[in-house]
């Protein structure tokens, strides 16, 4: 017969380690939010149209904005985006259809490795092999280190994406005589488009607020810069300069900043997320 | 005679689903009662509800009363009900990550017994009824469960459920991941292990049905068609859905 | 007993269905020995030929894209092995056992900045592995159903938080919090250990250790999410079938089975918090000093780097700096082929859990 006792017993330590990791739970959820409400509490009151529209003021000065951080980001990321995009796409579509082999192992290895590299690494990496030859900082270098992070986690996702298309729709192209080139491109890519997609711009979400590999290349800049081989000032980097400041003005610069950053990101994300993830599904089933 | 199980209107559902349409049934105690039918007519889930492992599924829903020697099951807290209800599943499961010794001794640690001469008592006697002891003395505590063959997986996994002393013991078609000897070797341990506990076995090998069970119950599409003596219903069923299936007629 | 009548096949489905898979693949080799093309036309062997150009022009193409992964890790390697050679060369192995640390008058060892980055890390794994650990578990196996998406999501949006917004919230939130709140609570019932004295700054370990847990709680627990999915459902099912409750279930079954998987995900985490720069850049203080107490001041090796390489103005500073990334470059990827190898042998073949 049952013992009561043990049963009871048993029963509380259940429900005491529910609740634990209920409780546990609760407050990695209420970080979140307490993140968030702050950057909206701090953010939202200096987040207006000359924040979008005029260059940073000198201290003392209230106003200004961060309308070249934005342009900034923007040159950095398009550049980032032209180089890391396509290497991206390439080495995932190498790794996927041609890859079963050492080689293929050994990209996929190294892939993971250049993932795991610490921002700042990648930082100092990109200043010796742009920064030093060109002797200036640039947006340019700023892309290159942003490339370098993207790279890895497109050619992942872009090979996953590719492996879930079926086998069958390969063969069906090759059965009525289409080039195995000419079925990647139009056949198997097409096809797992929106999960590439979604690699793309989570990827592109990551490096968008990644500081430290521009502090040694795109370097910052307090006026608007148009030119790729100048320094330029990127968002992420505008807002940590101020927030190490004792300055008061700036800090509120800086949430506004903050906040800016963070509707891009967790807008790009949450569109990924509930768009483009559902519809990678429906294709590849 | 007893009963050991008694089954009254019972109905399952996964999702919107109904898998079973209201059974009714009375288990004989000690005995042996085989359940058969074509793969997908709710077999699987009819035991499963014997012993509430039914609602581990989160989709899944059930009604109407289990009584277990006299109580209702969903009246126990479902601990305790798994308990004296053991089960065996299609594909042995014993705990990877667990010496043979631990395996068996899983379910009594549970429950409280740490003293090591009752542990070693009933690991022993567990596995002899499970006619595995011979084969596995020597390596109770230096192998992990994995380690055996399919067959003798499965009768770990009969002494594991065996350990806790349960009243009844569902096993949902035991043998049909193993090998003819392995299922001769089931099958002698199902006659032994009735004269202490009442059996329920789901089965789509009606040799098998009519070899072990005293009882048998023919369930189609989550009914039950017919319930009577084994013998009966193998050599005159009344009703003619049973005849067509027991007579290979039928998909 | 009366045995089943004559020759019955039960269910009688496994004949047929290896009639039909013996025929399928029967069926099949003639079809794939037509694929290629016949030459009907003088024209085809040209035709053929320019396809043949155009595979081999494509895949050259993708090789090359993927020989390019290989080529930036090669001249990482290059590149810090170059700048730092200056430094090696000067100070050898000895670098990372001194503790001076003096751009004016060239002495450089580094090691209050391995210090710095061991101590923040740790801490932060200790804050941070019961919590992801627990919002894995609570997700998995325990949460109602509609609540599981939100939490997911919850911890995929905290990981999409740049460093640099945790710096700026740990500033001006998280760091005076734990000046007025939290580090005078640990000095009067905990100063015993020796961790906790001095005055509270709110800046220091404490503060750089409690963002970075922030920080790496979704990598561990997602990991762990992906462990503990491939957790087989048999074997969950056989704890119940034995009368475990819930919590015992998931002690017996399915963290016993985990467990190199989650010691994968601690130690991935692990690699996370110590190349992690800005947030920590932001509150650690920024002293390169090796103190006790978790309320000290202290530094990284990712925060020197980033504070000091744009205002190094020797080359030996410069090549000391060069060298301590090299070693985080070093130390991270060992930490990370270890922590991929024992999520590996967790994962590997096995496809993730259907709920069937
Ligand atoms: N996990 C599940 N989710 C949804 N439907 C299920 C699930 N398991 C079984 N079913 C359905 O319930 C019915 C009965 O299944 P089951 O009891 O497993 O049959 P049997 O064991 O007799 O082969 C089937 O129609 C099956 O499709
Ligand atoms: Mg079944």
């Amino acid at each position: 017969m049952p013992n009561r006792n043990i049963s009871l017993r048993r029963q509380m330590t259940d429900y005491f380690f529910t609740g634990l990791a209920a409780s546990l739970s609760v407050i990695v959820v209420s970080a979140l939010i307490a993140i968030l409400a702050y950057l909206v509490l701090r953010g939202a009151g200096s987040l207006n149209l000359s924040f979008l529209t005029q260059t940073p003021k000198p201290v003392g000065e209230t106003g200004g904005g961060m309308a070249n951080a934005l342009l900034g980001s923007v040159m950095i990321l398009g550049i980032a985006s032209l180089f890391g995009v396509p290497v991206g796409i390439g080495a995932g579509i190498y790794l996927a259809e041609y890859g079963r082999n050492r080689l293929g192992q050994l990209v996929r290895f190294t892939s993971d490795v250049l993932n795991g590299v610490p921002s700042i690494v990648i930082g100092l990496v990109a200043y010796g092999l742009v920064v030093l030859p060109q002797r200036h900082f640039s947006a340019f270098a700023g892309g290159v280190a942003l490339a370098i992070m993207m790279i890895p986690t497109v050619a992942r996702t872009t090979e996953e994406m590719l492996l879930l298309v079926p086998h069958a729709v390969r063969e069906a192209a090759f059965g009525i005589g289409i080039p195995q080139w000419r079925t990647t491109i139009s056949i198997t890519l097409p096809t797992a488009r929106a999960g590439i997609i979604t690699g793309v711009m989570l990827a592109f979400a990551r490096v968008a607020g990644e500081t430290a590999p521009l502090m040694f290349t795109a370097f910052g800049n307090q006026f608007w810069s148009f030119s790729a081989n100048q320094p330029i000032a990127a968002l992420p980097l505008q807002i940590f300069t101020y927030a190490i400041t004792p300055y008061d003005d700036w800090h509120r610069q800086a949430w506004a900043g903050a906040l800016m950053l963070v509707i891009l990101i967790v807008g790009t994300t949450t569109l990924v997320r509930f768009v483009f993830m559902r519809r990678m599904l429906g294709g590849a089933r | 005679m007893a009963t050991a199980v008694e089954v009254h209107d019972l109905k399952a559902w996964f999702g919107k689903t109904e898998a079973l349409h209201g059974i009714n049934m009375a288990v004989e105690a000690k005995h042996a009662t085989a359940v058969i039918g074509p793969s997908g007519c709710g077999k699987s889930t009819f035991i499963r509800c014997l012993n509430r492992m039914h609602e581990t599924n989160p989709e899944a829903k059930s009604e109407g009363t289990v009584r277990v020697g006299g109580v209702d099951v969903y009246e126990m807290p479902a601990v305790d009900v798994r308990r004296r209800v053991g089960m065996v599943f299609q594909k042995p499961n014993p705990f990877p990550t667990m010496t043979i010794y631990d395996n068996v001794a899983a379910g009594l640690k549970l429950n409280g017994t740490h003293n090591r001469k009752i542990l070693d008592d009933i690991v022993e006697h567990s596995l002899q009824q499970a006619a595995l002891w011979d084969e596995v003395k020597d390596i109770l505590k230096k192998q992990s469960g994995a380690s055996l063959s399919g067959g003798q997986q499965q009768r770990l996994c009969i002494a594991r459920a065996l350990a806790v002393s349960p009243e009844v013991m569902l096993m949902d078609e035991p043998a049909s991941a193993l090998d003819p000897i392995s299922t001769a070797k089931i099958e002698d341990l199902i006659f032994e292990l009735k004269q202490k506990l009442t059996i329920v076995i789901v089965t789509h090998n009606m040799q098998q049905a009519s070899r072990v069970a005293e009882f048998t119950g023919f369930f189609l599409m989550g009914n039950l068609i017919e319930f009577d003596k084994t013998e009966k219903i193998f050599t005159n069923p009344s009703d003619k859905r049973t005849e067509d299936y027991i007579t290979g007629r039928f998909g | 007993m009366g045995a089943a009548r004559e020759p019955h096949i039960p269910d009688g489905q496994p004949t047929g269905q290896s009639f039909g898979a013996a025929a399928a693949t029967r069926s099949n080799q003639p079809d794939s020995s037509k694929v290629p093309f016949v030459n009907q036309t003088r024209e085809a062997p040209a035709w053929k030929k320019s396809v043949i150009n155009l595979d081999s022009g494509f895949k050259g193409l993708m090789l090359v894209a993927a020989l390019v992964v290989l080529g930036i890790v090669g001249l990482i390697v290059a590149e810090l092995m170059q700048g730092s050679a200056l430094a090696w060369q000067k100070f050898g192995i000895h670098f990372f056992f001194g503790s001076e640390w003096d751009p004016v008058s060239g002495g450089f060892g580094a090691l209050p900045f391995i210090y710095g980055t061991v101590v923040s890390s740790l801490v932060a794994l200790f804050i941070a592995v019961p919590l992801a650990v627990a919002v894995a578990v609570f997700v998995t196996e325990m949460c109602p159903k509609p609540l599981r998406r939100p939490i997911s999501y919850a911890t995929e949006l905290l990981a999409a938080i740049p460093s640099v917004i945790y710096g700026l919230w740990a500033i001006f939130i998280l760091v005076p919090i734990l000046r007025v709140h939290v580090e005078p609570w640990l000095m009067k019932y905990f100063s015993w250990t020796g961790l906790f004295t001095g005055p509270a700054y709110g800046i220091g370990m404490l503060a750089a250790g409690v963002v970075l847990a922030i920080m790496i709680v979704p990598i561990i627990s997602s990991i762990t999410r992906e462990v503990l999915a491939v957790v087989p459902q048999p074997q969950r099912e056989a704890a119940l079938a034995l009368g475990a409750t819930r919590w015992e279930m998931i002690r017996m079954a399915v963290l016993r089975n985990a467990r190199a998987g989650i010691m994968g995900a601690v130690i991935l985490g692990l690699g996370r918090a110590l190349g992690e720069t800005m947030a920590v850049t932001m509150v650690i203080g920024n002293s390169p000093s090796i103190a006790k107490s978790l309320l000290a001041p202290g530094y990284t090796m990712a925060s020197v780097i980033a504070n000091e390489f744009n205002e190094a103005t020797s080359d030996l500073h410069r090549s000391a700096l060069i060298e301590i990334g090299l070693a985080l470059f070093i130390v991270t990827i060992i930490v990370n082929i270890l922590a991929g190898l024992m999520v590996w042998t967790v994962t590997r073949g096995t496809p993730a859990r259907t709920n069937a």
